[in-house]
């Protein structure tokens, strides 16, 4: 029996059953999304800095207290961002020859230019329709084209037996079968600036990001 | 020989082998197959860079095919 025989019409993830009231994702949705995540973290910030700078004009001897509050305005994003660099954190190996094996299929799915990047980073570099991806074991980033724009989404499978490498081959499948659908199925953790991501992740994941953008601008 | 490969907690696990000619491997190979769709696995094939495909029936001219458990939204 072929495979064409045998596929499953291209309807998309069957996982999309499970979220079935969600809209699926396409560049409107993720622009909305983004847009949505913007106004949200500004309507957190601005009143805090509106309030410190009000209290200031009316008396000085406020100051210590607006202070405080710009210091709530100024970690509120941060805190998003660091909830953002949690989808590429790459929990340690349970038991390394499973790991190892792991790997070698992950390895598998992957040309040699991916094979490499994996190597240098723990991560998979997938370019998509809705741009560039790069794939964790727990999670997913999307770079939009232009690379002005990062989503990070918690997405993976529900079962923490799995090696780390498993787990992202997981995702690189569900990809590759329903890019679409891996965004919708997905909980968006972070949308905005990728230099607001960066600041928030430590070495290879921090190069990763930065490879992902240049291939998001077109570089 | 092609082969159905379930991604579990040893890495891999090769559910099955067989070749298109021998009638009693892909047979073997058909009910391994349902068994591992019936317990909530999906199957796919890759085809080639950047695509993959979910598959309900065991394409027996396929060199790999791969089962995943489903993922969800953390």
């Amino acid at each position: 029996m072929s495979v064409e025989a045998s596929a499953v019409p291209r309807a998309g993830l069957p996982e999309l059953s499970a979220v079935h009231w969600r809209q699926r994702a396409d560049e409107s949705t993720l622009r909305r999304a983004g847009r949505r995540w913007t106004l949200c973290t500004a309507a957190h910030v601005f009143p805090l800095v509106a309030t410190a700078a009000v209290l200031a004009a009316l008396n000085p001897l406020t100051i210590p207290v607006g202070l405080i509050l710009l210091a709530h305005a100024w970690a509120i994003p941060e805190l998003y961002a660091a909830r953002g660099a949690k989808v590429l954190r790459r929990p340690g190996a349970q038991d390394a020859h499973a790991e190892a094996v792991a790997l070698g299929l992950l390895g598998d799915l992957l040309d040699h230019e991916g094979r490499d990047f994996l190597t240098r980073t723990g991560l998979v570099l997938e370019q998509g329709a809705l741009g560039v991806w790069l794939l964790a074991p727990s999670g997913a980033l999307l770079v939009t084209p232009g690379a002005r724009r990062v989503h990070c989404y918690c997405v993976g499978v529900s079962d923490a037996s799995l090696p780390p490498s498993d787990r992202t081959a997981h995702l690189l499948l569900a990809l590759r079968e329903d890019e679409a659908g891996l965004a919708t199925v997905a909980n968006l953790a972070f949308a905005g600036a990728p230099w607001r991501l960066r600041r928030r992740l430590r070495g290879s994941a921090r190069a990763g990001l930065d490879e992902a953008v240049g291939a998001g601008r077109g570089g | 020989m092609s082969r159905l490969l379930r991604m579990d907690q040893t890495g891999h696990t090769v559910i099955a082998e067989w070749t298109a000619e021998d009638a009693q491997s892909t047979q073997a190979a058909r009910l391994a197959f349902q068994e591992q769709l019936d317990q909530g696995c999906f199957a796919v094939v890759s085809e080639g860079p950047g695509r993959a495909q979910q598959v309900r029936e065991l394409p027996l001219d396929e060199p790999v095919v791969i089962l995943r458990r489903p993922i969800a939204g953390g």
